[in-house]
């Protein structure tokens, strides 16, 4: 049986901006690159906030209705399966916290902030494209966004770049 | 264990065809591992990279993450990529004759 062809090119999709949903793009990416796969990757709706100066570095993590934070309570020496009431954390502080201690773990993992990170899939190689429409309705500029987004464009215009690509919806 | 002939040594050599035993490894056998990934010649600059990757490894039991190597070794991510195209980490391992590194960074 042949092998099935290795992958080539990857077209990803950010649409969210909190902390965790953000790094899952930049680690594709940069995994894809270190593989010697080309990358892009779309930013669009709130991951926008992953790409613009005044945001990118104050990324937060949802603690509020994202029912999957059990998977951090082994973080503060609790078991995995303890549920993390959503209440607790509406609390002013918590979604700080819950972000400085996922930032901790990452630092400890070598992965870096979200500034650094865009620097170094920039540097990689990888693509970085703002979405215009998106764009368009939070009032933005090019000024607005970090040196390594590349263009502004249209989602046909995304689509033309990715010929060839797998597109991934992180 | 496999093994294969290398610069006239025979060495082991794990399942992804990496060097099982770093303390194998020569210069000679860099030159020739970088010509299989279609590396025509070693620099010195490539040589950085290569000697940092395996102090990591005698000291850590695997190769450093892309960012590590930035900051110790002071080959930036722009140049490792042109130094190894196409797989910068692996292929820096693959001839470093250390194993594939495992991060995913």
């Amino acid at each position: 049986m042949n092998k099935p062809d290795p992958i080539k090119r990857v077209s990803l999709v950010c649409a969210k901006g909190g902390l965790e949903e953000v790094y899952p793009a930049l680690i594709l990416a940069n995994g894809a690159r270190m593989e010697g796969i080309e990358a892009s990757i779309f930013f669009t709706f709130f991951g926008l906030n992953a790409i613009i100066k005044k945001t990118h570095n104050n990324l937060k993590v949802a603690t509020v209705g994202n029912a999957a934070l059990n998977l951090a309570m082994p973080m503060l020496k609790m078991p995995i399966t303890m549920p993390f009431p959503t209440i607790i954390g509406a609390i002013p502080g918590v979604s700080n916290f819950a972000t400085w201690l996922m930032k901790r773990e990452m630092e400890k993992l070598d992965v870096p902030p979200v500034g650094e990170f865009l620097e170094m899939i920039d540097d990689a190689g990888a693509e970085i494209y703002a979405c215009k429409m998106t764009v368009d309705m939070y009032g933005l500029k090019m000024d607005d966004f970090v040196p390594q987004v590349k263009e502004i464009m249209t989602v046909s215009e995304f689509y033309e770049k990715s010929a060839g690509a797998e597109i991934i919806f992180t | 264990m496999a093994t294969r002939e290398i610069a006239g040594i025979t060495v082991e050599i794990d399942e992804d065809g990496y060097m099982a035993d770093h303390t194998q490894w020569n210069i000679e056998m860099a030159v020739i591992l970088a010509k299989e990934q279609e590396i025509e010649e070693l620099t010195d600059r490539h040589y950085v990279v290569i000697e940092y990757m395996r102090k990591e490894f005698e000291e850590n039991g695997t190769g450093p993450s892309i960012r590590k190597l930035n900051k110790q070794s002071g080959v930036s991510t722009k140049e490792l990529y042109q130094l190894f195209p196409g797989g910068p980490a692996k292929k820096a391992a693959f001839i470093a004759g250390i194993t594939k590194p495992h991060g995913c960074i």
